[in-house]
């Protein structure tokens, strides 16, 4: 009997190559993805240095920042867009990679793509350029996001030069209260934990409510490890992930299938394995919650009010909670409830994804976007939105008063003609609320559950979702 | 391939103040659409820096009393928010041969070092002395010593932490792993070969 071990351990060793002079790894990248903006430079780098892709055939691209979500003929009106979507497209053409362009239909988000075509799979690496990869580890899968130099790395050697890294495991147990979603826990623990509170390690996510979470939930989960601080996040592969997998078109067929699932159940972490750190919640103590601040561990549950910089207990707390309100402009010791919102958006590789808007519709009809308010719903990918369209939810969002977009990155970022503008205060479902992340050096994100944010859409200020629709899940 | 064996940095700095300086801080977003990093330099901590019309805003980047600086200074976690490298391309082609901070994120940091760009962690109070001591003479020269990880300037010195893996990479130039990877490439495939979702 060989020591238990936890899953990022046994990936983590059946994909070492060699240890590198310097002690780091040199890890075996079984799945590379890329997209368009991180990506030209890497290739460049290649050229410079005469290189060439090692496993175009484990290279997967797709094409999400920079798209506009309400034109889909090209050329784009922003010419840089279209630059950096030809150079994506001559980059896979010449060195033979799979590029999901959005004429295939199968285009989206890279972390909404790579599962939905079933190439997310327990036990495996997988890298991309880009920080949202801890996305993939829902499956099981240690999922890194790296930089552009990286980038080369794998595309030349389909490894890279990694430092191991410490495993927290974070247990939810319990059963989460209506109106508590997938994206309230995550915001929880990145404000329990802190923003840098998972520096040098990766998280496991385990426990009742991650063992009840679909493989959406788990994504929207596992996306933001990165959020707070982690190198990666994962959850243990199980029925559900194996559920979700089976006929995707890259997920194996047949006897491969029996053999695949053998192998995935193994790559669990064994009871008793080892973990650097472990963190217990209770489900019951999560509230459905809103960030207020400049980082996404500036949340506070719904009844609660925004803080206070006089009665925080550090001076470096004052210091941030002082910046972070000057910069929103929101009142100390005010409700959070009640705040005025401009703009809500409903998408990114947060909570894009076919249940996000399949619960919201639930909610919906009956309810009207307020007057002044800007809603968008954006689909994280084109399957996404095709499914969405034949359940008939684009019509409930549009009766409801929301533009329905095309398949996009969209407001979670400034890199496409989606943007506020000025000072705009934006409910958003997406993952980060920097300063100036949606597009203008003064606009202003709280970010919130995809109900949550569609409560504040139709109330026009920040609401209690369970209040205005009655939420009872 | 042969790179700079980095062990030791000297020249000026300046101190940007803060915890938490986020990479679309850095390098606002918008700037991130380029297919190659060339001219990101001019774009670091656009936002803080500039007012819409083009117009300077106070930011020690600003103030030509710290023109020409090597080292930029800062505060705790730095660089956290988006993998992109753009950041620190963007700190590199302005002209920045490191950073010293209270602490770096995870990916920030590794992009960094991979680009022979050292990120040094030193004490806040430490960091307030040398901020100090620039503010009164911009021209004060400090030297990072990667290897003996302290930083002289002004008579002082104080400790300056370099990851061990970093620290090995810098010393030895071995920064940029290519090289090595490369010649891994035999092992490369014979771990592959053990994985059936690896079968070429
Ligand atoms: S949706 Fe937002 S966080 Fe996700 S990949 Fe796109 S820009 Fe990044």
């Amino acid at each position: 009997m060989t020591d238990p071990k936890s899953l990022f351990q046994k990936v983590w060793d059946a994909h070492t190559v060699r240890t590198l002079a310097n002690g780091q790894t040199q890890l075996l990248i079984g799945t590379h993805l890329i997209h368009e903006v991180t990506s030209p430079q890497a290739f460049g780098m290649m050229r410079d240095l005469g290189l060439k892709v090692l496993r175009p055939d484990r290279t997967f691209a797709t094409v999400d920042h920079i798209v506009p979500t309400d034109q889909f003929a090209e050329p784009f009106r922003d010419p840089v867009a279209q630059e950096m979507m030809d150079e994506l497209r001559k980059n896979c053409a010449r060195f033979g990679i799979t590029f999901f362009d959005r004429a295939s239909g199968k285009q989206g988000i890279v972390h909404i793509v790579g599962p939905e075509q079933g190439i997310t799979q327990p036990g495996t690496t997988i890298a991309c350029g880009d920080s949202h990869t801890s996305t993939h580890g829902a499956f099981g899968a240690i999922a890194f996001g790296i930089g552009t130099t990286q980038i080369r790395d794998v595309l030349a050697t389909q490894t890279m030069a990694l430092g191991q890294l410490k495993v927290r495991r974070i247990t939810v147990n319990g059963a989460l209260r209506p109106g508590v979603y997938a994206k309230d826990v995550i915001l929880h623990l990145i404000r329990t934990l802190g923003v840098n509170g998972g520096t040098g390690f990766a998280y496991e996510y385990g426990g009742e409510v991650f063992d009840r979470m679909t493989m959406e939930e788990r994504m929207t989960v596992c996306n933001m490890s990165i959020e707070g601080g982690a190198r990666a996040g994962y959850v243990n592969p199980d029925e559900t992930t194996f559920a979700y997998l089976k006929g995707r078109p890259y997920a194996p067929k047949g006897a491969a299938w029996d053999a695949a699932v053998a192998r995935w159940r193994a790559t669990a972490s064994d009871p008793g394995c080892h973990y650097d750190d472990v963190v217990t919640i209770a489900a019951a103590d999560i509230a459905p919650t809103v960030t207020w601040g400049i980082n996404p561990g500036q949340g506070v549950a719904i009844t609660e009010r925004i803080p206070d910089p006089a009665t925080a207990s550090t001076v470096d707390e004052k210091a941030s909670v002082e910046e972070a309100l000057a910069y929103m402009k929101l009142t100390p010791g005010a409700a959070i409830k009640g705040t005025k919102i401009n703009v809500a958006f409903l998408g990114s590789c947060t909570n894009g994804r076919l249940g996000d808007f399949q619960e919201v519709a639930r909610y919906l009809p009956g309810h009207r976007v307020a007057p002044g308010v800007k809603a968008i719903a954006v689909p994280g990918s084109q399957i996404v939105a095709l499914q969405c369209q034949q359940l008939g939810l684009d019509q409930i969002f549009r009766d409801a008063g929301f533009e329905w977009r095309e398949a996009g990155c969209s407001m979670c970022l400034a890199m496409n003609p989606d943007k506020l503008v000025g000072d705009q205060l934006c409910a958003s479902s997406s993952n980060r609320n920097f300063k100036g992340r949606q597009g203008s050096p003064t606009g202003r994100t709280l970010l919130m559950s995809p109900v949550m944010v569609a409560a504040a859409a139709v109330t026009g200020a920040v609401a209690d979702a369970r209040e205005v629709f009655g939420v009872k899940n | 391939m042969s790179l700079a064996k980095i062990t030791s940095l000297t020249g000026r700095g300046v101190f940007v103040p803060g915890n938490d300086i986020d990479t679309d801080r850095i390098i606002p977003a918008r700037y991130l659409k380029c297919v190659t990093f060339d001219g990101l330099g001019a774009f670091l901590f656009q936002d803080v820096r500039k007012n819409d019309d083009g117009t300077d805003k106070p930011h020690p980047l600003n103030d030509p009393r710290f023109a020409g600086a090597t080292i930029l200074l800062s505060g705790a976690n730095f660089g956290c928010g988006s993998s992109r490298e753009h950041a620190p391309q963007a700190i590199q082609k302005h002209g920045f041969k490191a950073v010293v901070a209270e602490g770096f994120a995870e990916i920030f940091y590794g992009n960094c070092v991979t680009l022979g760009l050292p990120c040094a962690s030193a004490s806040r109070e430490d960091i307030a002395k040398i901020a100090a001591a620039i503010e009164t003479h911009p021209e004060t020269e400090i030297v990072l010593d990667v290897a003996k990880q302290e930083i002289r300037f002004a008579g002082q010195t104080v400790k300056a932490a370099v990851r061990d893996s970093a620290r090995d990479a810098l010393v030895n130039g071995r920064w940029d792993p290519i090289g090595e990877l490369l010649e891994g490439l035999p092992a490369v495939q014979t771990t592959a070969a053990k994985f059936p979702y690896l079968a070429a």
